[in-house]
């Protein structure tokens, strides 16, 4: 797949766009700075290496954890069901429905279901699946993606959403912030109320607990995981962590890195469906466990760290791409560095896999991600994929006989001198022409020195007039 | 093959390992629970002090005699729904008549929450640093009446302020063992998905108040 360059174009030309982008990823830049300073989370650093170790622990032992988790949960009433792939998640919520007669469902914000397109899967059988985060709300309503893995409508304006509103819900055009959100609750709160089911996504699958964890802010999650009679969570299997304790790591890092706050509003710890004494909740309680190609990922020793992934979104807020070319322009669910280096690798390496490339590896996400992935070495390792593919295609003929061309004539310094003289005639001609006149347009241009270093360093009697004692 | 079996079996592949192998190091370390030493009154103080930040209204009372009054004057003529916490009996809010109580079947239960403009409940545990509430889901506190009102109001004594969600940890390692939903609650349900604009009460309350009786 090649780099969609007209639409990147596009959002880079947009002002109003680039002017949503860059205030929405700063505010999020700054309100994680308040909170993971020196000052406000002394521990920070001590965490995130925390958080790693245990990522790493748990991921090289997963079918230990998930067995683990498995029964816990099957002790407190759930079922577990795994899933190969979304057709199977699918299919199996599908069959439930029918069985239950049921015919909609509400669901809380989850990448997970966003990337198996659980909600289309389920509308093809006339399953209506109603997102409840406001920002998923809208996204439905316009039939657009999520832009951002914690902001999905961070790219829409007040405008953008009451038209939106006036378009799918037939009402008059409101623009005002507090009225759009009180139109979203009132019409929500009537399917809370009515639907059978509720699907969450989780960001932990606690193994020692048998339990999930779900975090968020609006309540929506809350009430699909609590008013409907049957509740069913997915989560991919990488998301399990071994104890309940080791929250204390994660939720310190996830609501910090993730929109500068210590703790999100609800953070739900659920386990199975509700107990003898309890008055209300779900009676049916599903986990479904996905891997949808996890498996496969899990394969590669250095790769696999990318399964220790939180999702916060803090790598797309601090990445100079992510900033410039907006979240739809990645071709997957996942944007920015994350889907970078998760997105080549679940969906396979090919010639014109462009994503590792759309990088200055600047190495702000890998000093922001709160699990400390090592994202631009995995760039590059994946770059490294990709030009072994070509080479193995043949399709980087010209790539490689530039560079034996080059490597030839770094090994013979009198042809290299000779050159490099023409290069001070020829070089402000360079830009203009050739494979270097697209870098230029962006650039201005240096200018070549009017002394080459080899003349400079014969000038000053080469070698043998060093001073100082470095590399003595 | 059965998509557990499938899946189970790539992942020990993947992995190097056989099945029913134990874990490579068994002797995970232990996360470290970072506990602050806070004194009751600090204890209070900061809970407060966060709680309020977050948009939240507390009243510090003497003690359960001293909570009718405030309830009275917060509620006016509105509608609550309290839960079943014995606190809540001995403070004496549910004798208040607008105060529908009792509830033990979950359809009713529903039902009157989505119809009440309050909620009142206890709570399990507070946390200081966080400002938060920690609910169990039981017999005494249903999970609805903290999130469907618009407005929720939490009465408790002081000592179940907890230092942080660390301390919580600490004294319940494994939370499922008691109930099906632990939730901590840290502010007024908020969004700010439209233009990174923060509004308050989407789905759950936009208005919260906690009443802290500082004698038990």
């Amino acid at each position: 797949m090649n780099a969609p360059e007209r639409e990147i174009r596009q959002a880079i030309d947009d002002p109003r766009l680039q002017l949503a982008i860059y205030t929405a990823t700063g505010r999020l830049i700054d309100h994680r700075a308040g909170v993971v300073s020196a000052e406000a989370l002394p521990h920070y650093q001590a965490l995130r290496n925390e958080a790693n170790a245990i990522k790493k622990h748990t991921i090289e032992n997963l079918d230990y954890y998930l067995e683990q988790l498995e029964s816990n949960i099957v002790a407190h009433g759930g079922k577990v069901v795994y899933c190969r792939d979304g057709e199977e998640a699918a299919d199996f919520v599908l069959d439930l429905a029918k069985k239950r007669d049921l015919h909609m469902l509400v669901k809380s914000k989850s990448m997970t279901s966003e990337e198996i397109h659980f909600n289309e899967r389920l509308e093809r059988h006339r399953l209506e699946a109603v997102e409840t985060d406001l920002g998923e709300y809208i996204l439905q309503l316009a039939h657009q993606r999520p832009y951002h893995i914690v902001a999905p409508a961070l790219h829409l304006t007040r405008y953008d959403v009451a038209d939106v509103f006036t378009k799918e819900l037939g009402l008059e055009n409101e623009v005002v912030i507090e009225k759009q959100t009180k139109i979203a609750r009132g019409v929500l709160r009537q399917k809370f109320l009515q639907a059978g089911i509720g699907v969450s996504g989780a960001n932990f699958l606690v193994a020692d607990s048998g339990a999930i964890v779900v975090v968020e802010n609006e309540g929506n999650a809350r009430l699909s995981t609590s008013a409907p009679k049957i509740h069913i969570a997915i989560a991919g299997i990488e998301k399990v962590i071994p104890r309940a304790q080791d929250l204390a790591v994660f939720l310190n890092l996830l609501g910090r890195s993730a929109t500068g706050q210590p703790l999100t509003v609800y953070t739900s710890f659920l386990s199975g469906p509700r107990r003898d004494t309890e008055i209300d909740g779900p009676d049916e309680f599903y986990l479904l466990l996905l891997d949808n190609g996890r498996t496969k990922l899990l394969a590669d020793p250095e790769k696999r760290q990318s399964l220790y992934c939180i999702r916060c979104g803090a790598c797309l807020n601090h990445c100079p791409v992510y900033r410039k070319i907006g979240g739809h322009n990645y071709p997957w669910v996942y944007s920015g560095p994350i889907g970078a280096i998760i997105t080549p690798q679940f969906h396979g390496i090919t010639g014109d896999t462009w994503l590792p490339f759309a990088s200055s590896l600047c190495g702000a996400c890998a000093e922001v991600c709160p699990v400390k992935i090592e994202i631009p070495k995995l760039l590059l390792k994946l770059r490294e994929e990709v030009a072994q593919v070509k080479r193995n295609e043949g399709s980087d003929g010209m790539g490689r006989f530039a560079f034996q061309l080059f490597a030839w004539v770094a090994t013979h310094p009198k042809i290299y001198l000779l050159l490099a003289s023409f290069g001070s005639i020829f070089f402000p001609f360079v830009p203009h022409v050739g494979p270097l006149k697209k870098w230029a347009s962006q650039r201005s241009v240096p200018e070549p020195a009017k002394q080459s270093f080899h003349q400079y360093w014969a000038s000053r009697g080469g070698p043998a007039k060093r001073r100082g004692n470095d590399g003595a | 093959m059965t998509a557990r079996e499938q899946i189970l079996g790539e992942i020990r592949r993947a992995l190097g390992r056989a099945a029913s192998q134990p874990p490579l190091f068994r002797e995970l370390p232990a996360p470290t629970l970072r506990i602050p030493r806070l004194d009751r009154n600090l204890r209070t103080d900061l809970f407060v002090q966060k709680f309020e930040t977050l948009g939240g209204k507390a009243f510090r009372v003497r003690d359960a005699s001293a909570v009718l009054p405030v309830i009275a004057e917060l509620l006016e003529e509105k509608s609550a729904v309290a839960s079943n916490s014995p606190f809540l009996r001995k403070c004496g809010v549910t004798g208040l008549p607008q105060v529908h109580a009792g509830f033990t079947e979950r359809a009713e239960l529903k039902q009157a929450c989505a119809d009440a403009d309050v909620g009142i409940t206890s709570v399990d545990y507070a946390l200081a640093e966080t400002g938060t509430f920690v609910m169990l889901s039981s017999h005494n506190e249903a999970r609805l009446v903290s999130l469907l009102p618009p407005a929720h109001i939490a009465i408790f004594p002081r000592s179940l302020i907890l230092a942080n969600l660390d301390e919580l940890l600490s004294i319940l390692p494994r939370p499922a063992d008691q109930t099906s939903s632990m939730v901590l609650i840290t502010g007024p349900s908020r969004t700010a998905d439209i233009e990174q604009i923060l509004v308050r009460g989407v789905h759950g309350p936009g208005e919260i108040y906690a009443v802290i009786v500082e004698a038990e």
